[in-house]
């Protein structure tokens, strides 16, 4: 089994602590996985990616080959459009509608949903409104995790296991912020089918 | 043997710790801050050793000079480009010799991600004569990080670990042993070896030179330098080092023969074995991480007759940038996999840019305001978030050139006859690299302003310590001999826009030098603390 994946967003948006769950959740079920960050200078508002990979095996490149993803998971739709390329024939995409305008050309919102439609598999989320109904807007990138489950070779179980290892130091409050809005992404993500 | 998940960078870090490690030094800068940063962590765990920032990486080097000189085990760290500001002390350091194991980390940014350029850090280790490990994987930046020690004190010299911005912030997981001891006790070195008066220097560097075939003769045999020969394949062989190797390896999978290989982790690089791999085959391609460095060496001048050398300079490999797995499989002869179009649309870039709220966002605008009345001035600027003041909507500076180089490079172009000539730089990137140059422009009362953003910390790579912030930064500048008149001190505020514009017009307008501090702090480290 391999299973690769591109998580994309822009920096502030919280994809580490995505790849942080994925990563733990991947080492639960005794799998291999390698993970390649961005630090520095992109992660001032520019856009940001993460290319993670999970397989049953020893893994030997950080970087997935284009054409190869299996999904890509993005918290901005404008993020998910930039690593198409990475993505299988038949891979899914899994991405937030919430637009994050921190520049001036940022195309029509309309023209970027028609083309993250073409992809055979795509799960639109209203990641701001479900955040929101969880309890904090700060919650989109784990309605995203939520959202990807329902395609993830990972346990929900696991998931929740180290989403709640991730926010502990914060309190219960934030813990079960996070969790709340896992299950709404993950639910959205069920009655899209 | 325990799993850990762990960065590039923090493998290296625990690695050196577990190799019973006295003290650990560096300078942030991406991708090797965090090194120290997982240091720093351990050390809080209750271990007994020192892990700490230092002012620039010159000192963090002198400083791991001076516990291997004690007969301890030091690392010291930093990226690509902070060794040349160390290069002084690394390069006589193979002189004078490592009395505790001295390890040299080195990361490389093959793609410029976060700096200046993509200089491959294997030639500084060629030429200061010392041996360089390439991991190229997490478990070997762990392993060699532990051995690294073991060979630095038993050939007496600083080694370097190399690694890449794509190795040191992957992350994965690794077996991590049982840790050791640190050297107990102190054993100095000795003095005739450590005082580079010329006698000395002259017989220490040729022990140097004698050492070669020792390293050589290690690096011929080390379990790092793989060769794989395989009979099926006469035609093509493969020499790869660091992460190549990774990309090589995914690719042969999709090979019909897997060629032979030489997989390269240590330098000076074994001839011996390169000598067999070469042959077997026909035709060789060198696929490596930086420079050209083993593909230069294997052509020479004249190439090797009757076989045909590929890789980064006959252009079978991109010869900038950072290796990708598409580009090897392209070099091994497969066909590109293509992925999902996108058409008829205009991805619109996202660069990074200056958080909201930034105080240097507010300095700038008060700059740029201020410098309408001087239509021939010029902003030379420095290293850190506010390079990014080079960016629309600011467009605010026309320089960014190493650490420190704003001051220097203004009082020169004064004295070319710019008017104003301004340097703008950061309160940690000052205390690097700005405070000899602000010296030198003392000294000649030079006609130039300089503004240094204090924001507390440093803030581009996340956060770490700043040495040259608030009222004690304001004594150094005075304690340097600028004039107190012509020290100003404005807090960059959206509501302060108009009287900080008029304190900046008045100092341009000043002949001679001044300096303005703009003094706020990082909103991300504000935020950071208010949350803690
Ligand atoms: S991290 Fe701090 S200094 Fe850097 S852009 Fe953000 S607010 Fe400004």
């Amino acid at each position: 089994m391999e299973y690769d994946i591109i998580l994309a967003g822009v920096g502030g948006q919280g994809i580490l602590s995505i790849a942080f769950v994925i990563d733990q959740a991947a080492l639960e079920a005794g799998l291999f996985f390698k993970q390649a960050e961005v630090h520095g200078m992109s992660q001032r508002g520019g856009a940001v990616q993460s290319h993670l990979r999970l397989a049953d095996s020893a893994i030997y490149s950080d970087l997935i080959p284009r054409g190869k993803a299996d999904m890509i998971l993005s918290v901005e739709p404008l993020e998910t459009l930039r690593y198409f390329e990475y993505l299988k024939p038949d891979g899914a995409v899994v991405s937030s509608r919430t637009p994050y305008v921190n520049i001036p050309d940022y195309p029509p919102l309309d023209d970027i949903f028609r083309e993250i439609r073409k992809a055979p598999v795509n799960v639109l989320i209203d990641s701001e409104k479900l955040a929101k109904e969880a309890g904090s807007l700060r919650a989109q990138n784990m309605v995203m995790l939520g959202a990807a489950s329902i395609f993830l070779p990972l346990k929900e179980e696991h998931l929740k296991k180290y989403i709640g290892v991730l926010f502990e130091k914060r309190g219960a409050q934030v813990v079960q912020t996070n969790l709340k809005a896992f299950d709404l992404g993950r639910q959205a993500a069920f009655q899209k089918d | 043997m325990k799993k850990e998940v762990l960065l590039g960078d923090e493998a290296v870090a625990l690695a050196a710790v577990q190799a019973g490690l006295t003290a650990g030094y560096s300078y942030p800068g991406t991708p090797a801050s965090e090194i120290m940063e997982y240091l720093i962590k351990l050390s809080e765990g209750g271990r007994k050793f020192v892990a700490k920032w230092c002012v620039n990486e010159k000192v963090a080097c002198e400083e791991a000079l001076g516990v291997s000189f004690a007969g301890k085990r030091a690392l010291v760290s930093f990226k690509h480009v902070g060794l040349n500001v160390a290069a002084d002390p690394f390069i006589n350091s193979a002189i004078t010799g490592a009395n505790g194991g001295l390890v040299v980390v080195v990361a490389d940014d093959p793609g410029m991600h976060s700096s200046q350029d993509e200089q491959d850090s294997r030639y500084y280790a060629d030429f200061a004569r010392v041996l360089c490990l390439e991991p190229a994987n997490h478990q070997e930046a762990y392993d060699m990080t532990r051995e690294a020690f073991d060979l630095s004190e038993r050939f007496g010299l600083p080694v370097m670990v190399r690694l890449v911005t794509r190795l040191a912030h992957s992350r994965s997981s690794v077996l991590v042993r049982e840790p050791r001891q640190p050297n107990q006790g102190l054993n100095y070195g000795r003095p005739e070896d450590w005082t580079l008066l010329p006698a000395n220097a002259q017989r220490r560097f040729r022990i140097l030179l004698e050492r070669q075939k020792d390293l050589k003769e290690y690096a011929e045999g080390s379990p790092f330098n793989q060769l794989f020969i395989n009979d099926q394949n006469k035609k093509l062989g493969v020499v790869v080092s660091g992460l190549g190797y990774n990309y090589f390896k995914e690719a042969a999978i999709d090979l019909a023969v897997e060629p032979s290989s030489l997989k390269i982790s240590t330098y000076p690089f074994p001839e011996n074995k390169l000598r067999q791999l070469i042959e077997q085959v026909e035709e060789i391609l060198v696929i490596e991480e930086g420079y050209p460095f083993i593909e230069r060496l294997i052509r020479g001048v004249v190439g090797i007759t009757g076989k045909k050398i590929r890789g980064k300079m006959d252009g079978s490999l991109p010869s900038s940038g950072e290796l990708t797995p598409d580009a090897v499989a392209k070099a091994l002869g497969l066909d590109e996999k293509k992925g999902l179009k996108i058409e008829n649309f205009k991805l619109a870039g996202r660069p990074p840019q200056l958080c909201v709220g930034c105080p240097h966002a507010d300095t700038f605008k008060a700059l740029n305001e201020a410098l309408k009345d001087f239509p021939h001035s010029n902003v030379f600027s420095d290293i850190g978030c506010y390079t990014l003041g080079a960016l629309p909507p600011y467009k605010a500076i026309s320089t960014c050139v190493c650490m420190g180089a704003s001051v220097s490079m203004a009082k020169g172009g004064a004295e070319a006859g710019i008017f104003p000539s301004i340097a703008v730089i950061g309160d940690s990137t000052f205390a690097h690299s700005g405070i000899t140059p602000l010296l030198d422009a003392v000294y000649s009362n030079s006609d130039m302003t300089v503004i240094i953003l204090d924001n507390g910390t440093v803030a581009m790579t996340g956060g770490q310590p700043s040495f040259g912030t608030g009222a004690p930064l304001d004594r150094l500048i005075e304690g340097l001999g600028v004039d107190k008149n012509h020290l100003r001190v404005i807090i960059p505020l959206p509501k302060n826009h108009e009287l900080n514009v008029k304190i900046i017009r008045e100092e341009l307008a000043y002949h001679g030098l001044s300096v303005i501090i703009a003094r706020r702090e990082c909103i991300q480290i504000l935020g950071e603390k208010k949350r803690s």
